[in-house]
């Protein structure tokens, strides 16, 4: 890594849901038009990342849970308890720092950039498919009528340049913050303070954290419930960390099959039947 | 019955994204390779103490069996005409980069090798060909338990100790079929035992695996995985016992039992293959393991820190 390691801090409790962020991404990337329908899941009708989604904004509008506290929006809301939440959260890729789709590419068409971020050459992947089922996040994916892999680039290209990425330029409340990952790590846990201190008990950080099973993310974010209720996985887990251990134990099946089939011959016995 | 965990969910939507790959393509090359793999040390046995006839006949399968594998894999790709940019670079934290570099040594080796045996031309070639891919058969067949394994899907990952060997006694099972299928009754006492000796293996590593995946081991009994793994058990416990009583005596027997083995690694693979999607596209899977071992952990630490 040249650079400094770069990153998003998504702060989710001044997320607004306008999905500035999902526009710029494609308006800058020349990302394809993936379906126009209406889902019913509140206004979240892009549903996922993907292959042409590398933002996505979640919407959680539902009955507060008990025991949660509604989040002060504005100075002076007393909070009035309307009994519904709203919960909005730009997700991303999360540009881990072990990376499963990374790890598993068999072509080098995924890499670590000089800014610490992980990028698929285009020029290279020939569309095995592996980097999606090992992403623990759901966020790769191949785009059907392409059939390569597609995720977001932490705009690559504009990064390169000294400029910051698309949605974090066009998000209008800093909900998404760029910038080293240090500093962004030190604000976040400001910023988590100053919540739990006005009341919002539920705030927490998600892939912050460098001892993490994919070693931290480079975009993390700041939740305010579980973060399986924004779809994100509670604990998820570089499937690589696991490898050393399936090599083994493929060396060991290889052997039995060898020993096994030896075993066969020899109770056969050599020339008898 | 237990009553299903709660859990929570974004809407219900998956969690993780199941690959896009074809089962036909896939979970056919995991049999296929297998057969392929697993073959080849039958082929050596069979070289090795005479049994002649066995020997090319199994060589030619492994031949045919790792030619549609290339073929499986390469119609499976995204842009197929970068097929070789699998050979670009040598990762070892690649399965798939690991199984390229292998099936790329080991395809020639058994080409040759049945190549030799059928045309009767360079015999010493052939034999060191056939001792090859007898070395390397049985890297081919277990790496694609690894394959499955190294990737975020509960139902593989979760039995990612367990995979390789079930993939390697469903290789031994396919190919002691074929050897049942295609060698005469005085050659195939080998294929009857190691019909047997996979069948046992494959039996009690799926009992494992399943018992360590818990809740996940869901996905390997409902639905299509569960009728598909139902019938492999079937088969394959039929075509070991039919070889094991018949096989010696009835040619008839002898290539319905290995007929049935075979299917039965086939559904085995097709099988796997399925739970594995079941549980990339139900969040459960992924959720509940995960907010049990973050839970399991916190207990810990607050354990420890009383």
């Amino acid at each position: 890594m040249s650079e400094e390691r770069v990153g998003f801090f998504t702060d989710t409790s001044v997320c607004i849901g306008c999905k500035a962020c999902e526009v710029a991404c494609k308006e800058w990337n020349a990302i394809p038009e993936d379906g126009l329908s209406l889902t019913g899941m509140s206004y979240d009708n892009t549903q996922a990342l993907g292959a042409s989604t590398w933002r996505h904004v979640a919407f959680i509008e539902q009955p507060t849970p008990e025991g949660r506290t509604q989040l002060p929006l504005a100075e002076g809301d007393s909070g009035a308890d309307s009994g519904m939440r709203w919960l909005m959260s730009s997700d991303v890729c999360k540009h881990c720092t072990h990376a499963a789709c990374l790890d598993v590419c068999p072509t080098g068409s995924l890499f670590r950039t000089e800014f610490g971020t992980v990028v698929v050459q285009e020029d290279i992947c020939n569309g095995c498919g592996y980097c999606v089922p090992a992403c623990p996040y759901g966020v790769i994916e191949q785009r059907p009528a392409d059939g390569r892999a597609f995720k977001c680039t932490m705009c690559y290209d504009r990064l390169g340049v000294g400029q910051e990425p698309a949605c974090a330029k066009a998000c209008p409340t800093e909900s998404i913050q760029f910038g080293p990952l240090d500093e962004l790590r030190e604000r976040a846990a400001l910023r988590v303070d100053q919540l739990h201190e006005t009341g919002v008990t539920e705030a927490h950080l998600y892939g912050d954290d460098p001892e993490d099973g994919v070693g931290g993310d480079g975009a993390f974010f700041l939740l305010l419930d579980k973060p399986e209720v924004y779809g994100l996985p509670p604990d998820p887990v570089v499937t690589t960390r696991d490898l050393p251990t399936m090599w083994k134990h493929a060396g060991a099946a290889a052997l039995s099959l060898l020993g096994g089939v030896a075993l066969s011959f020899a109770l056969a016995g050599k020339g008898r039947r | 019955m237990v009553p299903r965990a709660e859990f929570e969910s974004y809407y219900g939507r998956p969690v993780i994204k199941a690959p896009a790959w074809a089962a036909r393509d896939i979970a056919g090359y995991f049999f296929l390779g297998g057969l392929a793999g697993a073959g080849s040390v039958l082929a050596a046995g069979a070289h090795l103490t005479g049994r002649g006839t066995t020997a090319t006949a199994m060589k030619v399968s492994s031949l045919a069996a790792v030619s549609l594998s290339a073929a499986a894999l390469i119609n499976d790709l995204g842009r197929p005409d970068r097929f070789a940019n699998m050979l670009r670079v040598f990762k070892p934290t690649s399965p798939m980069s690991v199984g390229s570099w292998l099936l790329s040594l080991y395809g020639p080796t058994a080409g040759a090798a049945a190549a030799s045996a059928v045309t009767g031309r360079l015999p010493r070639v052939g034999a060191a060909a056939t001792g090859a891919a007898a070395f390397l058969g049985p890297a081919v067949a277990a790496y694609t338990g690894v394959l499955a394994a190294d990737t975020a899907v509960p139902a593989w990952h979760g039995a990612h100790r367990e995979l390789p060997h079930l993939f390697t006694a469903s290789a031994t099972a396919a190919a002691a079929g074929m050897a049942l299928v295609v060698g005469p009754t005085c050659e195939n006492a080998p294929a009857r035992w190691a019909g047997g000796l996979a069948a046992l293996a494959e039996t009690a590593v799926t009992e494992a695996a399943e018992r360590r995946l818990g809740t996940v081991a869901e996905t390997y009994r409902e639905g299509r995985a569960g009728v598909l793994l139902r019938t492999a058990r079937a088969l394959t416990v039929a075509g070991a016992l039919g070889g094991a009583v018949l096989g010696g005596r009835c040619r008839a027997g002898a290539a319905l039992s290995g007929l049935a083995l075979l299917t039965g690694s086939a559904c085995t693979r097709f099988g796997i293959f399925a739970a594995g999607i079941a549980s990339a596209e139900d969040p459960r899977y992924t959720v509940v393991p995960q907010r049990e071992r973050v839970e399991r952990r916190q207990q810990g630490a607050g354990a420890s820190g009383a």
